[in-house]
């Protein structure tokens, strides 16, 4: 055997180190100035006693220990780097103070890089169950909800910004789902049936996956402003549309450009997945006398299950992703705290933008990756 | 055939339009209105796309060359440990929205095409980080039994036999990274970045389709000779080592 020592520990606890001596926290006395930095052992009480306790913990990653424990010890490291910046934000905050803004810093996200790592490490090597990762992926959310509406890190920037706008956030969060999920139901109503008519006929396909393509190519930023005048025109023009909600503005042209990068997915995952059926199983189907419209349903379909969810993941990744766009065109969504940041110079607004964004990505795409893995072990137990 | 002859045309009429962009105003001029202008003046938009496909071609070169060398040392023995965790950061990493990565490279790098170039980096390395592991690990049992037998060395092998095979696979993975940065660099323009993506929100905040639409063309025409053009490339490169 090598050495006693963990090479993948070893990176984890040099980032972690490296982070202990970095800023943790930005003390800024109002939103917008620079602030000043601090690293762990000085925002925080028993500064010392944490920063030695976290340090501890990040060179005993390096000793080959058993999974689980490493397990234990990355979860318990994540959690405290969380809860120390909360209590970091209310320690340095001067009482009744409302203009200063403790914010995150640079320490702060390698801590919880060294400690995320060493936790996907240790997954990796645990290589638990389908079942035991979804409970895993659930208890992370809910002790992320807990820990987010227990107060501890209310005094944290990026949740004061939200305590000031918690109304406008709610309804920036529903628009930002409802564009994500629809215009991947729309792809869906759409892409599924265009799929399905490319397999049947075999002349089309690369027309239609060309023209597909070539959508995709255009940058979102312009597919979005071409969408404005399209919409505006369809408004002023076609009775009834105004009646019926639809504008230049709003919601309506970036649902519909995200709808239009997310055809290509859906179709051509359609297309692999129905093409990887055995001719022979359809045939079979055939003889015990289905129609095709029940061939499709029933064995197609499900057959093709896993390479469809696989599209859907794409779909909901990218465009959760790119739905922070519409905040430039006034579609709404966590976009608009992202530019309304970028324009103000406030930085803690751009983080209330993007780290719900980046959350909801995350949570999407492992998701929706198990769920694969789920059908295709089931799928694989009928065969 | 037609696909050729539709993209040389595409290409000369890109140029002849960046060369001279006012003999085209006639093409842009009925989605303007209220006598605003057809195209855009503010700063040539032949030098607005050499900075941009400059600001691209600097993300993605850097990205490719880190994401093999990472790629080649997670797949020597040394590195066989860190293997694992290479695979769950290249997937969790590419749900990271790129949009998002831009606007957290801002209070790290302030303004400027300096978050852009990083936010580029950082997202185009997973895509190469990921085709080159797969090429370098799905090799036929054969081809490694033979360089054994061939009595190769460890770096012969990777030189000689690993990379050119797995050439094809780092092209499609450098294709994906490429034309997902030509698109994002334009939203680079909202932090100050000098890219075509300037063109485009100077039309959405003058509501000036005309604008939008021809940033729009220049960066999709862009991309469309640079997806094919590495197609072409994968082509050759799968058949010098007799893929195809």
């Amino acid at each position: 055997m090598r050495g006693r020592l963990d090479r993948p520990g070893l990176l984890f606890a040099l980032i972690g180190l490296a982070a202990l001596a970095l800023p943790f926290v930005t003390f800024k006395p109002n939103r917008i100035v620079l602030g000043e930095g601090l690293p762990a052992f000085a925002a925080l009480p028993f500064g010392m006693a944490i920063t030695a306790a976290l340090a501890v913990a990040l060179i005993a990653g390096c000793l080959r220990w058993s999974a689980l424990l490493r397990l234990v010890v990355a979860m318990a490291g994540v959690a405290i780097a969380a809860i120390s910046l909360g209590v970091a934000a209310t320690h340095l905050t001067p009482d009744g103070n409302t203009l200063a803004r403790v914010a995150p810093a640079s320490g702060f996200w390698l801590t919880l890089l060294a400690f995320a790592l060493m936790l996907a490490d240790a997954i990796t090597r645990l290589h638990p169950p389908l079942i035991l990762r979804w409970l895993l992926l659930t208890g992370a959310i809910v002790l992320t909800v807990l820990l987010l509406t227990s107060g501890i890190l209310d005094g944290v920037s990026v949740m004061r910004e939200y305590t000031a706008r918690q109304d406008i956030f709610l309804r920036e969060a529903s628009a930002h789902l409802l564009l994500a999920f629809g215009s991947l139901g729309l792809a869906l109503l759409v892409g599924l049936p265009i799929g399905v008519a490319i397999h049947q006929v075999r002349a089309s396909r690369r027309p239609v996956l060309s023209v597909l393509n070539i959508l995709q190519t255009i940058p979102s930023l312009a597919l979005f402003g071409i969408m404005i005048p399209i919409f505006g025109w369809i408004a002023a023009n076609v009775p009834g549309a105004a009646q019926a909600g639809v504008a230049g503005i709003g919601v309506f042209p970036a649902l519909v450009a995200l709808f239009l990068y997310s055809l290509l997915p859906v179709v051509s995952n359609t297309l692999t997945g129905l093409s990887g059926v055995n001719p022979a199983t359809c045939e079979a189907a055939i003889g015990l006398g289905l129609t095709r419209t029940q061939v499709l349903g029933w064995v197609l379909v499900p057959l093709a299950l896993p390479v469809l969810l696989a599209a859907i993941r794409i779909v909901l990744v990218q465009n959760i992703g790119l739905a922070v766009i519409a905040g430039l065109i006034g579609g709404g969504g966590f976009g608009a705290f992202v530019f309304q940041g970028l324009n103000q110079t406030a930085m803690d607004l751009v983080l209330l933008g993007a780290l719900p964004t980046i959350a909801l990505a995350l949570v999407a795409g492992i998701a929706l990756d198990l769920l694969v893995e789920t059908t295709t072990r089931a799928r694989g137990s009928h065969d | 055939m037609t696909g050729r002859i539709l993209l040389a045309a595409a290409t000369l009429f890109l140029l002849a339009f960046l060369i001279s962009p006012t003999s085209f105003a006639w093409l842009f001029e009925p989605v303007t209105r209220n006598n605003a202008p057809a195209i855009y003046t503010q700063t040539p938009l032949w030098s607005l796309t050499l900075s941009h496909l400059g600001l691209v071609a600097l993300a993605v070169a850097a990205s490719t060359v880190i994401a093999l060398v990472l790629a080649i040392l997670v797949t020597r023995p040394a590195g066989r440990e860190f293997l694992p965790l290479a695979r769950i950061i290249t997937s969790v990493g590419q749900t990271f929205p790129p949009v998002a990565v831009l606007a957290l490279a801002v209070p790290v790098m302030g303004f400027g095409a300096g978050p852009t170039l990083v936010a580029l980096f950082l997202y185009g390395l997973l895509p190469v980080f990921e085709n080159t592991l797969a090429g370098l690990t799905n090799q036929p049992p054969k081809i490694t039994e033979g360089a054994r037998g061939m009595g190769l060395t460890q770096a012969q092998r990777l030189w000689q036999v690993d990379l050119p095979l797995a050439l094809p696979v780092i092209l499609t993975g450098m294709r994906l990274t490429a034309v997902i940065s030509l698109g994002t660099a334009t939203i680079g323009s909202t932090v100050a970045a000098r890219t075509l993506g300037e063109v485009i929100i100077a039309g959405l905040l003058s509501s000036n389709t005309a604008f939008v639409l021809q940033g729009g063309m220049v960066v999709g025409i862009i991309a469309v000779m640079i997806y094919e053009g590495f197609q072409r490339l994968e082509r050759i490169a799968a058949r010098r080592v007799g893929l195809t």
